[in-house]
């Protein structure tokens, strides 16, 4: 048991870890090859207590801290597939916590409950074609009719877009307000209006469904907003941190398994007549893996134990997921080149984790994204 | 399936206790910084350019009580508090000339450290109490012109007469060594025995055929580096520092603790460095607005602050798993290893952003640069660092 967690957490890691390996990450291959996987996933997390894990035991949670989510992100990864272990923590970590920490007690009885239960799954609507991490920049309209909205516009990258049964929806309530325009949503997906107008291929994460949305005239009644009108924006702030740290542990938990495999690949493998991780060029090279994953894990740990203590690090959680991108996309690449052309046969499971990486340093705001929120923090 | 719940009234532990420093460490830290911004750093410049800098330091470090927070109150200590000892480190390490925090811990960290865990408590009175009093400068001699981090190569030897023992070879690159009262030394008393043949001594610099000068280096001038050399040195069977054939086990055991401290003064360094760097970045205008607020040096200071941050909580892990009673060598290795890569970044960054300035002496740039260039040489190079940690893996 290591810090930030307790004997409790690992416990919790331990039951995660079973259910894991014994019901999905025999059908990763297969559901990779299909591009998709079952919608009982969630049902079978919900049952076993997992996609509410930190709510509190009234709507059906487990009353735990946040460590707790860190644990599962971690946990998930077992299954074996990016795309998996992503849809899930779009409903653990980014589209659900807005319900519980912005709804009425109405929308958390109506979204909150099924959520937990793995009943209804969501997704998070936020990126459009024209806007991303700049939200303020957004296109997607809801105008104010009698009675609720008319919501007009597009999303894009929407993961579970395609499966959702509801969504937490970003729309401009006043184009002329800048930040203060912006305003949440949720509401079901069977809405008349709401379309999934397509779903997209992607270099990885082939089985996470990454759907483009339209909706067209979409009427919602007013108790569809989700918290206070103008608020959106700070409110999605708030939302991107939890899905950022979130994002940053699943990820260097994945690299931390990828580097056991290579280890025990230059282990076995033997060229010149010993094994290749006898020779100093590929010791040194996993030595430099292991080292930049532990720096990069320990990042992730102070970030989540100041947000366990109640605190809002936005600089720590910036680096986290900044670190960890970078540090997978590099551990990816270095594993692929330790395991030579297996690596780079579809036969073989890295060249998976290598394109599943690459998303990393891309969604839920870019490198670049996070130097900038960096720096500025820094006062530059 | 049960998902064992968690409340945070549950865990029996509240955030104070996560927390790796106590209320006492912050006001430990406010007392050294302001030691090191009051005495140390308004002198740094002109210690750098004369190249040395007053033995005086060592006895008001002592007289403060900095020397003695690792050790027990029978010995002269304050302790025994190691994370006390982490924060003295991390602010000494803030002084401005890694000269001077360099000798400062080299006697806090190697030689005081070597007497205290090998030593009798008599070796203790002669040679610990005054080194924690500041009293007496203390200097580590084992590495050697053709073995380094390869302790069992080394050549110096000691040779049993009577109740004596006679030292002959030379030593290199030891800090301190130029000024140093006594020197823990590692000899070979059995040339046949490979590492099992290495013992410790301990040898008082004004012993007759004792010598040592100062080494010109590219950084660390005003530290006192030394080569020395042993010419039949004779002493005392009483000044031997453990067992006969222990020496190398000795050296091993302290290298998690001098490498941790190594990290944590790399990391709090960086930061200083990085500190300067920033402010000049705002300070310096160029086309209309500060440099550092154009997006490239935006982006590359939030990744060097990353690269700190990340070393900084790297070496707190390493430091817990230490406290906890492990010798979590894969950890420190870790911690070693990077932090020192991310101190000659950050000194290779601040000199970028000074530009012409940075490279002239006026600015404290280029003597980052140098000093820091030492990070991944000293106390065993980068690469010996990923051989210890690639080991630990099986390979």
């Amino acid at each position: 048991m290591a810090w930030p967690f307790s004997e409790e957490h690992e416990q919790l890691r331990k039951s995660i870890r079973d259910l894991v390996e014994r019901e999905f990450a025999p059908h990763a291959d297969e559901w990779e090859a299909a591009s998709d996987f079952p919608d009982w996933v969630f049902t079978k997390l919900g049952e076993a207590g997992l996609l509410g894990l930190s709510y509190p035991e009234e709507y059906g949670g487990a009353g735990g801290d946040y460590l707790c989510n860190i644990v599962l992100a971690e946990e998930m990864g077992r299954c074996n597939s990016g795309g998996v272990t992503m849809a899930v923590a779009v409903q653990t970590d980014m589209a659900v916590p807005p319900v519980y920490k912005f709804g009425t007690e109405e929308q958390k009885q109506r979204y909150l409950v099924p959520a937990i239960k793995g009943e209804k799954i969501f997704c998070l609507g936020i990126t459009e074609p024209n806007a991303g991490s700049d939200v303020a920049g957004i296109e997607t309209t809801a105008t104010k009719v009698d009675g609720g909205w008319v919501i007009n516009g597009r999303k894009i990258f929407i993961t579970n877009g395609r499966r959702a049964h509801a969504i937490t929806l970003v729309a401009k309530t006043d184009r002329d307000a800048g930040h203060a325009g912006v305003t949440l949503f949720v509401l079901d997906t069977d809405t008349p209006g709401f379309e999934v107008s397509r779903t997209l291929e992607k270099i990885g994460m082939h089985t996470s469904d990454t759907a483009e949305l339209t909706f067209t005239d979409m009427f919602v009644p007013d108790d569809a907003v989700l918290g206070k009108v103008g608020e959106g924006f700070y409110n999605i702030s708030w939302e991107l941190q939890g899905e950022r740290l979130v994002g940053a542990a699943g990820t260097i938990a994945g690299s931390r398994r990828l580097l056991d495999g290579v280890i025990a690949y230059a282990k076995e493998r033997s060229t010149f007549g010993k094994p290749i991780g006898k020779h100093q060029a590929i010791r040194h090279a996993i030595a430099e893996m292991a080292t930049e994953i532990e720096a990069a894990q320990q990042l992730v740990y102070t970030a989540a134990w100041k947000v366990n203590r109640g605190q809002y690090p936005v600089r720590e959680i910036s680096m986290a997921k900044l670190q960890t991108g970078v540090v997978a996309w590099k551990v990816a690449d270095k594993a692929l080149q330790i395991f030579g052309g297996h690596g780079y046969s579809m036969e073989f499971p890295i060249q998976r984790a290598w394109r599943d990486a690459r998303l990393i340093r891309i969604g839920g705001g870019t490198d670049e994204v996070m130097r900038e929120v960096i720096g500025r923090i820094e006062g530059l | 399936m049960s998902t064992q719940p968690i409340r945070p009234d549950q865990t029996g532990v509240t955030g104070e206790e996560f927390e790796l420093f106590r209320p006492e460490h912050e006001e430990l830290r406010a007392q050294v910084r302001a030691f090191v911004e009051k005495e140390l750093l308004p002198n740094a410049r002109e210690w750098e350019r004369d190249e040395a800098f007053p033995k005086e330091v060592f006895r008001r470090v002592g007289e403060l009580g900095f020397f003695g927070m690792k050790y027990p109150e029978e010995v002269g200590g304050s302790g025994p508090d190691f994370l006390a000892d982490a924060v003295v480190t991390e602010e000494l390490a803030g002084c401005g000339s890694a000269g001077v925090s360099a000798s400062l811990g080299a006697h806090k960290d190697l030689a005081s450290l070597y007497v205290f865990n090998f030593g009798t408590p008599e070796q203790h009175s002669r040679w610990l109490v005054p080194s924690l009093e500041g009293s007496v400068v203390g200097a580590l001699g084992v590495t050697e012109p053709d073995a380094g981090s390869d302790v069992a190569a080394i050549r110096t030897s000691a040779r049993r007469d009577g109740d004596d023992w006679v030292i002959n070879g030379s030593k290199i690159f030891i800090t301190n060594g130029a000024w140093a009262d006594y020197v823990v030394v590692a000899a070979k008393t059995d040339p046949d025995a490979g590492y099992k043949g290495i013992t410790l001594f301990v040898v008082d610099t004004d012993t007759p055929g004792f010598s040592s000068s100062k080494m010109r280096m590219l950084g660390w001038r005003s530290g006192a580096t030394g080569e020395l050399s042993f010419a039949d040195v004779r002493v005392p069977d009483a000044n031997r520092l453990g067992d006969v054939g222990s020496g190398f086990y000795a050296i091993m055991q302290n290298f998690a603790w001098e490498r941790l401290v190594m990290a944590l003064a790399q990391s709090s360094g960086a930061q200083r460095t990085y500190e300067i760097a920033k402010q000049y970045a705002l300070d310096r205008s160029a086309f209309g607005r500060p440099v550092g607020k154009f997006q490239v040096w935006r982006h590359r200071f939030a990744d060097l602050a990353t690269r700190i941050e990340a070393g900084r909580a790297l070496t707190y892990h390493a430091l817990r798993l230490y406290l906890s009673g492990e010798n979590p060598i894969r950890e420190v290795a870790m911690a070693k290893y990077y932090t020192s890569e991310v101190a000659f970044l950050a000194a290779d960054e601040c000199m970028q952003i000074h530009g012409g300035h940075g490279y002239t002496v006026e600015f404290p740039a280029e003597r980052a640069l140098r000093d820091a260039r030492l990070g991944p040489i000293g106390g065993g190079t980068t690469e010996i660092m990923k051989d210890i940690i690639g080991k630990t893996y099986g390979l």
